[in-house]
């Protein structure tokens, strides 16, 4: 890839009078000796899934292996039914799609992971309910996901995009910029606005600790998706308002990775402190593993 | 870098809940598979870390046996993968270790098919990406987001010229390569990665250099249904 920071993206979008996701597309194309025609394709089978795991999210029992969760996208799906949601009816779609995608993952079903499974609600979330909304072709779409891509190339590059590295900032915390740099660019933003949107969202979930209950993708991760695509949703509307992030992007990131760096053991992943040490977590681990078998405290 | 395009943040699609959990473990345990050359009768899975202490939870003992048994990540198999594994008769036990691995996400894997085995060593690094870090007791340091080629020879001078030789007149254009050695003149191994996948005419003739003992190919792009 010839860039590195998102400033470098951005400059080399400008030059060649490119979106990010059309640039990514070539980018890709080189960096694996594949046709456009090719890694189009597969992006786009890759929507494909997104799309379903919505779709299953809201029609399937989504009940956990554990059986902690499950369901709530329904919830909020038929709460949207019969009451206007404060968050007026396009954001709560969106975060009822975003619970969905996590709800199949939590019941080992098929998503992509974006960066990671943790995280994969919020980007399908974002795309599938604003592109039902603007009634945008897929085609748009996939150019989407390959901006969101680059987005995430750079964060995963110059920091971290896994709970037991960084925190829960590097999971939903970079799908929420993800998310909120592409739908920008998706809503006819310039790359620079993109650019904005990510490090916009990305301070409003800096110092987010991962702390999942019982070591499980579930509480509070599937919540936490939901609350993501709202983020991403209000971070590109400050950027299209004109709204900018006054510190870089790329310094944000590189804030992302000093307090991830930072970060207790104890809150990346590993389930021995925040909510999976609370009273209330420590005994749903009880429950799971029995006292002393597979025991993570 | 250690993420080297648009798919290995985007992607892979996969069966949940974690990409570090589930989907890197599944490639971890098809790296394992790839590296035997078969099917095996026995595995024995050794979890650290984190792998240790949430295997069940998500699915990562599922996940690695869906892998040994050449199963893609978002193979809807993985959930039955255990059960599967039993009825073709391959005999599969689960270890926690208490020490610490190389990474929070760890597991070494054993398998073993009449008197062939294979002892792999591998971390999951984010994002249902992999680094295998120990094979057979050499360290290594590989992705297998590339065509791999695990080539055992004896420590000698010009061997890596030799192969290297076979690369270029085959068309392999070598992304990475790295070399451990037992000892000196003792036991080394060779790790390849390409961006191509291997031709068969590359491999024979890598398999007829003298004190080249064995070659695995490790390729995790293509399908199970495609081999």
């Amino acid at each position: 890839m010839r860039f590195s920071t998102l400033e470098e993206l951005k400059e080399l979008c400008k030059e060649e009078s490119l979106s990010i996701g059309q640039l990514m597309v070539k980018e890709q194309a080189l960096e694996t000796g594949r046709t456009e025609i090719e890694v189009i394709g597969q992006m786009s089978a890759y929507y494909e899934v997104m799309k379903e795991a919505v779709h299953r999210g809201l029609s399937e029992d989504t009940t956990s292996r554990s059986g902690l969760t499950g369901k709530d996208a329904q919830r909020v799906s038929s709460y949207m039914d019969h009451t206007a949601p404060s968050l007026g009816a396009e954001s709560c779609t969106a975060m009822a799609y975003s619970l969905a995608v996590s709800e199949v993952n939590a019941s080992m079903g098929r998503i992509i992971a974006t960066p990671t499974a943790g995280s994969c609600g919020i980007i399908p979330g974002v795309f599938v309910s604003t592109q039902e909304r603007f009634r945008w072709e897929d085609s748009h779409m996939v150019y989407g996901l390959f901006a969101a891509g680059a987005i995430g190339y750079v964060i995963a590059n110059n920091s971290f995009v896994s709970g037991a590295e960084g925190g829960c900032q590097a999971e939903v915390g970079s799908a929420i910029g993800m998310a909120a740099g592409a739908l920008t660019e998706l809503r006819g933003g310039t790359p620079e606005q993109s650019v904005h949107a990510v490090g916009l969202a990305l301070k409003n979930s800096l110092g987010l600790i991962c702390d999942p209950v019982g070591g499980l993708v579930e509480i509070p991760c599937i919540v936490r998706n939901g609350f993501g695509a709202v983020t991403a949703l209000a971070a590109s509307d400050m950027a299209l308002a004109g709204v900018r992030s006054v510190i870089p992007s790329d310094e944000v990131i590189d804030v992302m990775l000093e307090v991830g760096s930072a970060m207790p053991e104890k809150h990346r992943e590993t389930a021995k402190g925040g909510l999976a040490q609370t009273p209330t977590g420590r005994s749903i681990m009880n429950r799971l593993y029995g006292k002393g078998g597979q025991a993570i405290t | 870098m250690r993420f080297k395009d648009v798919f290995s943040i985007i992607g892979p699609s996969m069966i949940g809940p974690s990409s570090s959990h589930t989907a890197g473990a599944v490639r971890l345990g098809r790296c394992a598979r790839q590296a035997l050359g078969s099917s095996p009768e026995e595995a024995v899975i050794r979890f650290y870390g984190s792998f240790a202490d949430t295997y069940m939870g998500h699915g990562t003992d599922l996940a690695i046996t869906a892998g040994i048994m050449d199963y893609d990540t978002d193979d809807e198999r993985i959930r039955d993968s255990i059960r599967l594994a039993a009825n073709q008769g391959i005999a599969i036990s689960f270890q926690s270790e208490l020490k610490p691995g190389p990474h929070p996400n760890t597991a070494a894997i054993l398998l073993r098919k009449g008197d062939r085995s294979v002892r792999m060593t591998g971390c999951s690094i984010g994002g249902g990406n992999i680094e295998m870090v120990g094979v057979n007791g050499f360290d290594v340091k590989f992705t297998a987001i590339y065509p791999t080629l695990l080539i055992y020879h004896r420590d000698r001078s010009g061997i890596l010229a030799e192969i290297t030789d076979i690369a270029k007149y085959t068309g392999i254009n070598i992304s990475y390569m790295e070399v451990d050695r037992k000892s000196r003149n003792g036991e080394a191994l060779t790790v390849i990665e390409s961006d191509q996948p291997f031709r068969h005419e590359a491999i024979a003739r890598l398999e007829l250099l003298p004190d080249v003992r064995e070659i695995s190919v490790i390729d995790l792009t293509i399908r199970e249904e495609a081999r």
